[in-house]
């Protein structure tokens, strides 16, 4: 029986470097090649010897899909693809193609620039592989060859973002990053795939709604500046960042505030370019407005500069990374950290290991490099605007696609678990979460698509009338001819045909002796007469030649010579009438009844 | 499968497919050339056009001073212009399942067929009305055709009414029509989002090309591929300017611009607001700083100037693989952009407010409609007309310019026709089809024949094996097509106890006792549940027919012609064996009776 074989390299059970190889009709299919933020060794890529212990990947992956440009789906793509090796097509949506060299770049440069590593993939690699990668549009279905096809679903969750459907023949796979469910677009048809594998990093959260937290953010910001102390805000330098300067600029304007907001990094500008030109990706709200104002063109918010983090008075500072793991935002925070007037707001997940996750668990010393130490007086505040999939849209998600099996990746063992159970209870579908390296085998049961002649087609429909009824079924007899790689459905009579084969005919005549003192004209007729009440529905004929016909049986009545109350009928039938001449035949041995007329 | 054309214009089609059990109509082309036979309608009053004098017939038999005014020598007709509708009655337009749009150019008809559809009985009225009203008409008033089909421009709120129901589908998605056929929209590199359609079901493929090009543009490039193996090809919307070659039209554009400029006149340049004005102003950043035209402003008017201009910026996903790769950098993949920001070139909703204050000449002016009957250009002829320092340049290639200047004589100004179509030419057109080798083609018949103004010219016409099937307004076509097979599926518990055998080397069969369901146009077979009807096959034969000899003994054989009789004396049963047939006459003794038959099946093969 075809199975779908599912198996994490990354991401199984666990936040960070997502990677998920598929086998499915006999097609493999990486998903997402990401790396782990909160590791510096070996453990920061997937396992990518899994899959082959020497030499390259190409001749056993059929394509790889990236699902959007976070580097916990992206971060080791050139690793992969040049270091050790992969030459076949690379999926990614238009934006994530746009930004994804952009990240990777900025994180090489990081590693190897700043810590000095080696042995890591250089700016003409990123490059190389960025030249592998087929851009994907919404809803195209992309023939990735004959048989297997992708297409990809707005999924909302940063700019580019997109669930991915992997379709080979009637069985198929869809893979989506964490939905959000406040993004209306995010909408996938009832496609009722095989496995649905969803990631799960805020699965126990019911989150509150969007403009709450959105209040609860602006109120604690200004709160901060109104006391003269200094918020950081450590973001990615896409995605989240960009909604939350279009938030600030606008309470900026209504409330008529100074103070000055920065935005590090020189991508900023870049990245809010990006931002105007993929504007179609962006939600709706966003894009309504873009023709009278481009919302990305910001007043208020200028660019960052190091020696602005000493000056005096209130100010809000959005720096990169995200998870305060290195770069500016940690610097920016070590130079706060110590004032209990300032804050920092943490708007997204972090993974263990950085120090964002640290501060955020309630660490009030950070251990430093060099053995020192760090006071952490600041607020910490931590806001869940990522976008991550939180249950209630998880399980939107399902009423929608309507999977026959589900399996979660991309977040925490026992909150997976959780999950897992309210899936499996309400759904009452098989939830799995793999661990890495654990294979997820799913038997799927797909029907045979087979060519029906239109003649055996119509010749059927017109004997049921023209709807259907549920409570009749209506029995097909046909010939399944397998030929080469065509299956082809047709009448008997047309498969004789086209097999140039003469039918063979078989009959019985079957001779039945009946006790009845009447005239044989008249036992014939009582025949006809017992059998017509007895079998409602089907056409019984009593012939002007002295024969009664059931169908297509021919019964015919002859007197004995030697006792003419003894009556002898021959039933003759061919065998596709085998059942009702069988039935017959017993039922006259019977005798047939006196009350007969 | 039927197709009904309701409209006869090769460039602006309209018609609706029957394939299947569902109706699709392919496009809804507006014919426009009707507004030329009416009057400008000017922004603001024209002692002009007012005082034009009225037509009355020879014999003042008919007066019509009041409707019809002429001018040069040409009657005009003295109201708001009204376009030729597609054909509304060769069916019941409310019949129709889906509408497929190519281009934006081909679906300007919509909200009179969305919107108007209950009112059939309103039109016939009409209809009648004005039939025998043109039979009078004098001039060329007298051969347009169709006036009685004409009607008045929509709404805006039509408009938004008739947007409201579009479904926005993207290249190569596959869009199911309840379940029967599937269609998918390939990039067709005529324009922005402009498409061909694909209508197919599991068997049968009709590929419905319309207003394609093969050029560089901006447009994503037309996708040829995808249209092998049809069995029909519908091809409209080839070139209406077979022989002007866009880039020398488009030199020629650039040049008689930058003469007029430095002699001190203006450029009008009637066009639509969105399609070939992208490259002309691409073209033109590239020319103005060569042609030392830095300072000369460029004005775009146009109530959807700006939205044109921007929109064109984020559809990159939609553009040719250049433009494509400069938003990667990210640069706006338009170097219009680049124009506005230097001022170069200014857009405005129309000549009111700003414009009229910042309006500096010599300039060059981007306006529509290229009919020169409505729309801000009606001003600008009324404005620039009388000096010959001016000219007009024709780009759009939907109007005869000398028609459209018709009712503007006598004019000073000066005139260059420019026509740029970037459709498909009969070169490109036959060289495709040889490549995606449809089994049929349909097409309008003015490709069958040469044009009536170069009749002489064999190579523009399409000339194909076996010829095309032309089509004309009112045409309904039975496509030459048989369907033969459909898709059905066999589930899982059935295929499972399937019994293959083989019949032949590499062809086996087995037979299929199954319940069809038929939900939504899909099919499926299911096992039988319920005992209700057994299966009845016909058998043949496979080998040769062995005497059986189970248990039973005194078997009297006897040679016929055309086999063998075997007399089972003690059971008083014969078989009667031969090539195509075996007859088993015995009494009722069932047991006896069921074995035979199964020792005698042994050697037989059911289909």
């Amino acid at each position: 029986m075809p199975e779908i074989n599912v198996t994490p390299l990354g991401a199984g059970q666990d936040v960070g470097r997502s990677c998920i190889l598929v086998s499915i009709g006999g097609k493999n299919i990486m998903l997402d090649c990401g790396m782990h933020m909160g590791y510096n060794d070996d453990r920061r890529f997937p396992d990518f010897s899994y899959i082959t212990q020497n030499g390259r990947l190409t001749e056993f992956l059929d394509c790889v899909i990236i699902s959007h440009f976070h580097l916990d789906h992206c971060g080791a793509l050139p690793y992969m693809s040049e270091m050790v090796g992969y030459d076949g097509p690379i999926y990614m949506t238009h934006p994530t193609k746009a930004i994804c060299p952009i990240l990777l770049e900025d994180f090489r440069k990081i590693t190897v620039d700043k810590k000095g590593e080696t042995n890591f993939f250089t700016s003409q690699m990123i490059k190389d592989c960025m030249k592998k990668v087929v851009p994907l549009n919404l809803h195209q279905t992309v023939q990735v060859d004959d048989e297997l096809e992708i297409k990809a679903y707005y999924a909302g969750h940063v700019l580019g973002a997109a669930m991915v459907q992997i379709k080979v023949g009637l069985e198929s796979v869809v893979y989506t990053v964490s939905v959000n469910k406040s993004v209306q677009a995010a909408w996938i048809d009832k496609c009722r795939p095989d496995i649905l594998i969803s990631e799960s990093t805020y699965a126990t959260t019911i989150r509150d709604s969007k403009r709450c937290r959105e209040r609860d953010f602006l109120k604690k910001v200004h709160e901060t500046i109104e006391r003269g102390g200094k918020v950081l805000i450590p973001v990615f330098a896409l995605g989240r960042a960009q909604e939350l300067c279009i938030l600030l600029e606008t309470f900026w304007e209504r409330m008529n505030l100074k103070a000055p907001i920065y935005f590090s990094t020189g991508l900023t500008e870049k990245a809010n370019h990006y931002y105007k030109l993929f504007i179609t990706w962006t939600n709706q709200k966003i894009r309504k407005t873009f023709v009278q104002r481009n919302m990305f063109e910001f007043k208020h918010i200028k660019a960052f500069d190091r020696s602005y983090a000493d000056n005096p008075g209130p100010m809000v500072v959005f720096a990169t990374p995200g998870m305060l793991h290195a770069g500016q935002s940690l610097q920016i925070f070590k130079k706060w950290a110590g004032n209990e007037k300032n804050m920092v707001i943490m708007p997204g997940y972090c993974v263990q290991g950085t120090i964002g996750h640290k501060i955020l668990n309630g660490q009030k010393k950070l251990e430093m490099e060099g053995r020192a130490t760090l006071d952490v007086k600041l607020q910490v505040e931590y806001m869940s605007f990522s976008a991550h999939a939180d249950a209630k849209g998880i399980m939107q998600l399902i009423r929608m696609a309507e999977p026959r099996n589900m399996l979660l990746v991309h977040g925490e063992g026992a909150k997976m678990e959780f999950l897992k159970g309210k899936i499996e209870q309400e759904f009452s579908i098989d939830c799995y979460m793999p661990a890495n390296g654990e294979t997820v085998t799913v038997k799927t049961n797909p029907s045979v698509p087979v060519d029906i002649s239109l003649n055996l087609l119509k010749r059927e429909m017109a004997l049921g009338g023209p709807l259907p009824d549920p409570k009749k079924p209506r029995p097909m007899h046909g010939t399944l001819i397998m030929k080469e790689n065509s299956l082809k459905l047709v009448s008997s009579e047309q498969a004789l045909k086209e097999l140039g084969l003469n039918e063979h005919q078989l009959r019985f005549t079957c001779r039945v002796q009946l006790q009845d003192p009447h005239s044989d004209a008249d036992t014939l007729h009582r025949i006809y007469t017992h059998l017509k009440g007895l079998l409602k529905g089907y056409s019984i004929q009593h012939l002007p030649d002295g024969t009664v016909m059931v169908e297509s049986i021919v019964i015919k009545v002859s007197s004995s010579s030697e006792d003419t109350n003894t009556k002898v009928l021959l039933l003759s039938w061919s065998y596709q009438d085998e059942d009702l001449g069988s039935y017959l035949s017993n039922l006259l041995k019977k005798g047939l009844p006196s009350g007969l007329c | 499968m039927k197709l009904y054309c309701l409209s006869g214009h090769p460039t602006l089609p309209c018609n609706v497919l029957k394939f299947k059990s569902t109706t699709i109509m392919l496009d809804c082309g507006l014919d426009t050339t009707s507004v030329l036979n009416f009057l400008p309608l000017p922004l603001v009053h024209s002692p002009r056009l007012s005082k034009l004098p009225g037509w009355v017939s020879k014999d003042a038999t008919v007066n019509l001073e009041k409707e019809l005014k002429e001018c040069a020598g040409r009657i005009f007709v003295d109201s708001q212009p009204e376009f030729c509708l597609p054909e509304k009655e060769l069916l019941d337009l409310s019949t129709i399942d889906v509408i497929l749009i190519s281009n934006y150019h081909c679906m300007m008809a919509l909200p009179y067929i969305t919107e108007h559809t209950e009112h059939t009985l309103i039109e016939q009225k009409d209809k009648n009305g004005t039939k025998t009203f043109t039979l009078t008409l004098p001039g060329p008033l007298k051969d347009a055709v169709e006036v009685w089909t004409w009607k008045r421009c929509y709404s805006m709120q039509e408009v938004n009414s008739a947007l409201s129901k579009v479904q926005l589908v993207g290249y190569s998605q596959k869009v199911e029509l309840f379940g029967a056929v599937q269609v998918s929209p390939l990039s067709s590199g005529y324009s922005l989002g402009s498409s061909n359609w694909l209508i197919q079901s599991h068997h049968e493929k009709v590929s419905y090309v319309s207003g394609s090009s093969l050029l560089t543009t901006h447009p994503q490039p037309m996708d040829q591929s995808s249209l092998k193996n049809s069995d029909v090809l519908i091809l409209t919307g080839l070139t209406q300017m077979p022989m002007a070659n866009p880039d020398g039209m488009l030199g020629d554009f650039c040049n008689n611009l930058a003469m007029t400029i430095r002699a001190g006149g203006n450029v009008l340049v009637p066009c639509y607001s969105s399609g070939v004005i992208y490259d002309l102003l691409e073209c033109l950043y590239q020319f103005i700083d060569n042609a030392n035209l830095g300072t000369t402003p460029f004005y775009f008017i146009s109530p959807v100037a700006n939205s044109s201009l921007e929109f064109s910026q984020i559809f990159a996903e939609w553009l040719c693989h250049n433009k494509q790769s400069k938003v990667y950098l990210p640069e706006p993949p338009f170097p219009h952009a680049e124009l506005i920001q230097t001022n170069k070139l200014k857009h405005y909703p129309s000549i009111h407010g700003d414009f009229s204050s910042e309006f500096r000449q010599p300039c060059v002016v981007f306006t529509g409609h290229p009919s020169l009957r409505f729309g801000d250009v009606v001003h600008f002829m009324e404005l620039w007309g009388k000096s010959s320092l001016n000219t007009i340049i024709f780009t759009e290639p939907d109007f005869c310019y000398i028609d459209a200047l018709a009712p503007y004589q006598p004019l000073a100004m000066k005139c260059v026709y420019c026509p740029i179509d970037t459709r498909l030419n009969f070169h490109q057109v036959s060289k495709l089809l040889k490549e995606v080798q449809p089994l049929h083609v349909v097409c309008p018949e003015q490709y069958t024949q040469p044009p009536p103004t170069q009749s002489h010219r064999a190579d523009l016409m399409l000339e194909l094996q076996p010829p095309p099937v032309p089509y004309r307004r009112c045409s309904v076509l039975n496509l030459p097509f048989r369907r033969r097979y459909e898709r059905v599926y066999i589930l899982p518990e059935l295929a499972n106890s399937l019994v293959p055998s083989e019949i032949k080397p590499g062809v086996s069969v087995a037979t299929v006792s199954a319940v069809l369901h038929s939900k939504d146009n899909k099919h499926t077979l299911q096992v039988i549940l319920s005992a209700l009807v057994n299966s009845h096959h016909i058998v043949c034969i496979q080998y040769h027919v062995q005497p059986p000899h189970h248990g039973i003994t005194e078997v009297k054989v006897e040679e016929t012609a055309d086999g063998h009789i075997l007399h089972l004396q003690a059971e008083d049963t014969l078989i009667q064996l031969e090539e195509d047939g075996t007859h088993i006459v015995c009494n009722n003794n069932e047991p006896l009776r069921t074995t035979l038959r199964d020792l005698v099946l042994r050697f037989l093969q059911k289909l």
